[in-house]
């Protein structure tokens, strides 16, 4: 086998950093954007790069049982499909109320 | 530490490749393109998966997110036509900024500071049958609850938007 040129190394941070911009660009969007579908994809961004976040825990971090981060972040894909049927229907019902799904429009609890 | 050439250039090109989508989602002022570019990361984030050998969760995350997640968010962009497609921030976008500026800098600097306990083991095998293991023996509890949470949300997603019949609405 030749010898390498390069010796490449993925650590722990590298994986961890990707997941806090993630974190970062999808807490931005969920706080900036005005329609609330777009709100919705910012928080399933966040819930991505926890899921990131909690693989590069499992992949890495000593631990008894190193697969339980992956049984967590399946849980948190649970949830975040629960999340977003819910949420996606309720944008659909004041729609049908508002005929508009932007956040700073819809701004009385009653109608 | 993964020192395997081939998956450390994997990682490093989809990372990129992940976080210029999500700043497109950000970006792109047509909001059903914005659905294509979270997509588009959903599929990113997959690959990160596979990188961290998590090949289940992979599989699970292309199912879920990149077909039906970003197939209901098409589908609610759909469904409210006469709203605002326009991709646009509201007056909050410039306090949004700095929070998630400041938190990224303080959560990079907690990762930086921290001093991982790092463990040397290789990838995982095939981890499908060890998960189901875990759901199905320690998990067990946790997965059946979930389930009925999903069948709760799923129940009351029909529920809010069937169409109210006899009755005005």
């Amino acid at each position: 086998m030749p010898e390498l040129l390069l010796a490449l190394t993925l650590h722990l941070r590298d994986v961890l950093v990707l997941g806090a911009i993630l974190f970062a660009i999808g807490l931005y969007l969920s706080l900036s954007k005005r329609n609330a579908i777009g709100v919705l994809m910012g928080i399933e961004l966040m819930l991505n790069a926890v899921n990131v976040t909690l693989l590069a825990f499992s992949r890495f971090v000593v631990s008894p049982r190193p697969l339980d981060g992956q049984v967590f972040a399946v849980f948190v894909i649970t949830v975040a499909a629960a999340e977003a049927a819910v949420a996606l229907a309720l944008a659909v019902v004041v729609y049908k109320h508002r005929d508009t799904v932007n956040i700073d429009e819809i701004d009385v609890l009653r109608w | 530490m993964i020192a395997d050439n081939g998956i450390v250039i994997a990682f490093w090109v989809l990372a990129v490749t992940t976080i210029g989508c999500a700043l497109m989602v950000a970006a792109v002022r047509e909001l059903i393109q914005a659905v294509l570019f979270l997509a588009l990361t959903f599929v990113g984030i997959a690959g990160i998966y596979i990188v961290l050998s998590a090949d289940f969760v992979a599989v699970v995350q292309v199912l879920i997110y990149a077909g039906a997640i970003a197939v209901l968010m098409t589908f609610a962009v759909m469904l409210t036509p006469a709203a605002d497609r326009k991709n646009s921030e509201t007056a909050f976008q410039g306090p949004a900024a700095i929070l998630a500026g400041l938190v990224l800098a303080i959560v990079v600097f907690v990762i930086i500071d921290t001093d991982w306990r790092i463990a040397d083991r290789g990838a995982f095998p095939a981890t499908a049958a060890s998960l189901g293991e875990a759901f199905l023996k320690p998990y067990v509890v946790p997965f059946e609850v979930a389930s009925v949470l999903l069948m709760t949300a799923m129940i009351g997603a029909i529920v809010l938007t069937k169409e109210d019949e006899g009755e005005d609405a």
